[in-house]
């Protein structure tokens, strides 16, 4: 598997790839598009590999339930929907299982372009790369819950009824068995003001069956067209979990929000390769992610960078101990210039114990004069290094 | 007199045994008067309370949040404390899994946390004690324990100052570190920190505390508090924090709604847990959250009921669990297996975070023994249930607990008033499924 590739997103924007794959991936990418904008169903793609998790696709579907258009969406998290009445606990299942990188049902309380509320069974699941089984995308369907009530008395047994709808009103307990319900006439659809105030709302088996098929036949056409691709796709993990260059989609989600200019090395690896840089770094040097993935730092370097400078960053890696230096780097920027890094150099542990990587955090001198009404520059660069730590530590704890 | 014996968890530099502190002189820069002119820290200002209907901060946000400005500022002055070894040991370095089963109860080996000194006493049948100024308190740490001032502001947008001097006239409230971290990030809130509140629950300092984990705006930045005789190290008012960046336990725990308040906070029960206790959550402000813990928890410590509380979510969801280990331990009732692994349930073990001391408990620990550990905590049902009555009646609502179990019940005589959308009338509340 070649290390230089940028994450496998069958979305791949056109920036992101190599000069020459350029129109084949671009291909490939409306293909897939064509394919899904064709399927009925209500869903959204992310990509767990670009900053924020965002949406990366949405179908028309999803475009129509929620009165967004597509420029509205892409781009934005899923979070975007939520509003101050969806349920705090269904939020931390949905956050969890993205963490662990597994499938999740549960119903959701989502907001409309028009700001109405609307119930629906939200169902995710990871895709994962074929090659590498690494977690590429999160798919998610969204069935809308109707809000029909039980028309008749009293059910006292689930397996008597074949279609039966559930009642979505406050007062049926959903325990397995049904409560005796007033013989009022409910309206169908409760008002929206009612929406909001419901604790749950319980999706029958006709609707949690319709988000079954959707995922089904939204990964089906993931599958099918990611082999023309040549990227392999499937919904479940056929292989160990990715590899030591290979980052777990959650421990990059936590990365991507800090907004600094920062790598990660792994000093297991031979030559001490990158396998993390953020978006701020990218624009610092001027590189692309695929072009410092998997390459030693020393690319930033050139003639009249200080050896010596470079031979204390290397005693401090082998001591592991944490340092800061000041380094005459070479950009790939427009101008190809030089700049003064001020850079920070920490080994970062994981849930072992033991070392996992080693943190770079760059600073241009030039920057140093920040307002006063700021962190220190100081305190934001160890800033970065905590919330690496916090990140990689935890990240190694998932539950399996 | 019921007391326990323990070794008393260091969380400053500067804490010596209880018994052997004397008047230190100083020089050690300390928040005595001695040395507290010329103090001067980062001071963080937090925006101005919101008043009903943008209660908590809606996440506007169009991607993930990125890292909070205060959850920078607290992660990078920690670090900074971190590597001038101002830390006991590297909490990093400590082994740290998840126990199989359904809670994921996290444990850690830390050999390191526990010093192996004499235990000391702790008088336990006491959650009401006066501050003792001859005891260590937070007045005596070192000024570089100290992360930066914080404090609820005036204006409508969060304020920084890198360099405040510290003004006992403004009675400022202080975040220091944790000596002796459980996880990255450990710190402690001490509010007002030069008044030498002792530790107990007061309205003006929980809400602060509220205050600091909406700010942080991360949900894996929780707060803390252990009342005395709920293993509380220092009678001196304060609140503990840390990250992890998953769920706790008690976090997952079902819950039973019973009862809303007049503010629209809703109350419920946990359910599936070991420790039995209480979630609050919602009310029209937070403000209005703060306040009713705050009362329910100067019931209990009226009534000398020693409980724990967790801050989660950001400040939307507060967990109150009244507990009687230390009384317990104190009568010889604790189970000799339980005890031998010497770890207290306070607020992060109820949570679900076991520290363990001994590589033989962290290597076979099970669900099953963690289960057991924190029952032994918990109130039992019947006193749990006469706790919640007292509760109940200290902010002002009658027992409105609903049977829920077969039947509707029209209960009309509902003395909690609701803004009413509730036109059919039936109080029924759902259970919160899990």
């Amino acid at each position: 598997m070649s290390i230089t590739q940028s994450p496998a997103s069958l979305f791949t924007a056109a920036t992101e790839e190599k000069e020459g794959t350029f129109n084949n991936a671009r291909c490939h990418s409306l293909w897939i598009r064509e394919a899904l904008d064709e399927l009925p169903h209500s869903f959204t793609i992310t990509d767990p590999f670009i900053s924020g998790h965002p949406i990366v696709f949405a179908s028309p579907g999803f475009l129509k339930m929620t009165g967004y258009s597509r420029e509205e969406v892409i781009g934005r998290n899923g979070r975007a929907f939520q509003g101050p009445k969806t349920n705090r606990r269904s939020i931390m299942e949905i956050r969890e299982a993205i963490r662990e990188e597994r499938p999740v049902q549960v119903s959701l309380l989502n907001y409309r372009k028009s700001g109405s509320p609307f119930w629906m069974l939200f169902h995710m699941i990871p895709v994962f790369g074929s090659d590498d089984g690494r977690v590429i995308h999160f798919v998610a369907v969204q069935v809308p819950i109707s809000g029909q009530k039980l028309r008749n008395g009293s059910v006292s047994d689930v397996s008597g009824l074949s279609e039966m709808v559930l009642g979505s009103c406050r007062r049926e307990v959903c325990l397995g068995s049904y409560v005796h319900q007033e013989e009022r006439a409910l309206p169908v659809e409760c008002d929206e003001q009612e929406l909001e105030n419901w604790e749950h709302c319980e999706a029958s088996e006709s609707e949690k069956l319709k988000s079954a098929e959707a995922v089904s036949n939204v990964l089906a056409t993931l599958t099918r067209y990611s082999e023309f691709a040549g990227r392999l796709v499937c919904g479940k993990r056929n292989c160990l979990r990715g590899s030591d260059y290979c980052l777990s989609s959650s421990l990059v989600i936590s990365l991507g929000r800090i907004k600094h200019s920062f790598v990660l090395t792994n000093p297991c690896l031979p030559d001490m390769p990158i396998v993390y840089a953020s978006d701020a770094f990218l624009t610092l040097t001027g590189y692309k992610r695929h072009e410092v993935l998997g390459q030693n730092c020393r690319f930033l370097s050139g003639v009249d960078t200080d050896s010596s400078v470079l031979y204390e960053m290397k005693e401090c890696i082998l001591k592991g101990k944490p340092c800061t230096v000041q380094i005459l780097n070479y950009s790939n920027r427009k101008d190809k210039s030089t700049f003064w890094n001020l850079l920070h150099i920490s080994p970062v542990r994981n849930a072992s114990g033991k070392t996992a990587y080693f943190v770079g955090v760059q600073m241009e001198a030039s920057c140093r004069d920040t307002e006063s009404k700021d962190l220190r520059p100081e305190t934001r660069q160890l800033s970065v290094v905590g919330a690496v730590r916090v990140a990689v530590r935890s990240s190694f704890m998932v539950t399996c | 007199m019921l007391k326990i014996k323990r070794v008393p968890t260091v969380v400053s530099n500067y804490q010596k045994d209880e018994a052997s502190d004397a008047s230190v002189g100083c020089g050690r820069n300390c928040l005595g008067a001695c040395c507290l002119n010329g103090a001067r820290l980062p001071l963080y200002s937090c925006k101005k309370l919101v008043t009903s209907g943008e209660k908590v901060v809606v996440n506007n946000e169009a991607r993930e949040p990125p890292v909070a400005f205060l959850e920078s500022l607290v992660l990078g002055e920690w670090e900074d404390r971190f590597q001038r070894g101002l830390f006991r040991y590297d909490v990093t370095a400590c082994e740290t899994k998840v126990i199989p089963g359904k809670y994921g109860f996290v444990a850690q080996l830390n050999e390191g946390r526990h010093l192996k000194k004499r235990p000391t006493e702790f008088r336990v049948d006491k959650v009401l004690q006066s501050f003792d100024g001859s005891k260590f308190n937070f007045t005596k740490v070192g000024q570089e324990e100290l992360l930066f001032q914080f404090e609820d502001g005036e204006d409508g947008e969060a304020q920084f100052f890198p360099c405040m001097p510290l003004d006992a006239d403004n009675s400022p409230s202080v975040v220091a570190i944790n000596v002796s971290p459980i996880e990255y990030g450990h710190v402690l809130l001490i509010p007002r920190v030069l008044d030498c509140l002792p530790q107990r629950i007061d309205h003006k300092s929980l809400l602060l505390a509220l205050h600091m984990a909406s700010e942080a705006a991360n949900p894996y930045f929780r707060l803390g508090y252990n009342s005395l005789g709920a293993f509380a190290t220092i009678n001196h008012l304060h609140f503990q924090a840390y990250y992890l960046a998953m769920p706790f336990p008690l976090e997952k725990a079902s819950s039973k709604k019973m009862i809303t308040t007049e503010n629209s906070v809703q109350i419920s029960e946990l359910l599936n847990y070991p420790v039995r206790g209480l979630l609050f959550e919602g009310g029209n402000s937070m403000q209005d959250l703060s306040d009713t813990v705050s009362d329910a928890c100067v019931c209990l410590q009226n009534n000398n009921i020693p409980f724990n509380i967790l801050i989660s979510d950001c400040g939307r969801q507060i967990f109150l669990m009244p507990q009687c280990y230390a009384e317990k331990q104190a009568l010889g009732e604790v189970s000799p297996e339980v005890l031998e692994t010497q770890v207290n349930p306070a607020v992060w073990e109820i949570s679900g975070h076991m520290v363990l001391k001994r590589k033989e408990d962290y290597e076979r620990a099970t669900e099953e023994e963690a289960w057991r550990l924190l029952a032994e905590a918990s109130l039992s049902e019947e006193r749990f249930m006469e706790v919640n009555a007292l509760i109940f009646e200290a902010i002002g609502c009658s027992n409105q607990e609903e049977e829920l179990e077969g039947t509707n019940q029209q209960n009309t005589n509902i003395s909690v008033n609701q803004t009413s959308n509730r036109s059919h009338g039936s109080a029924s509340e759902c259970l919160v499924l899990q």
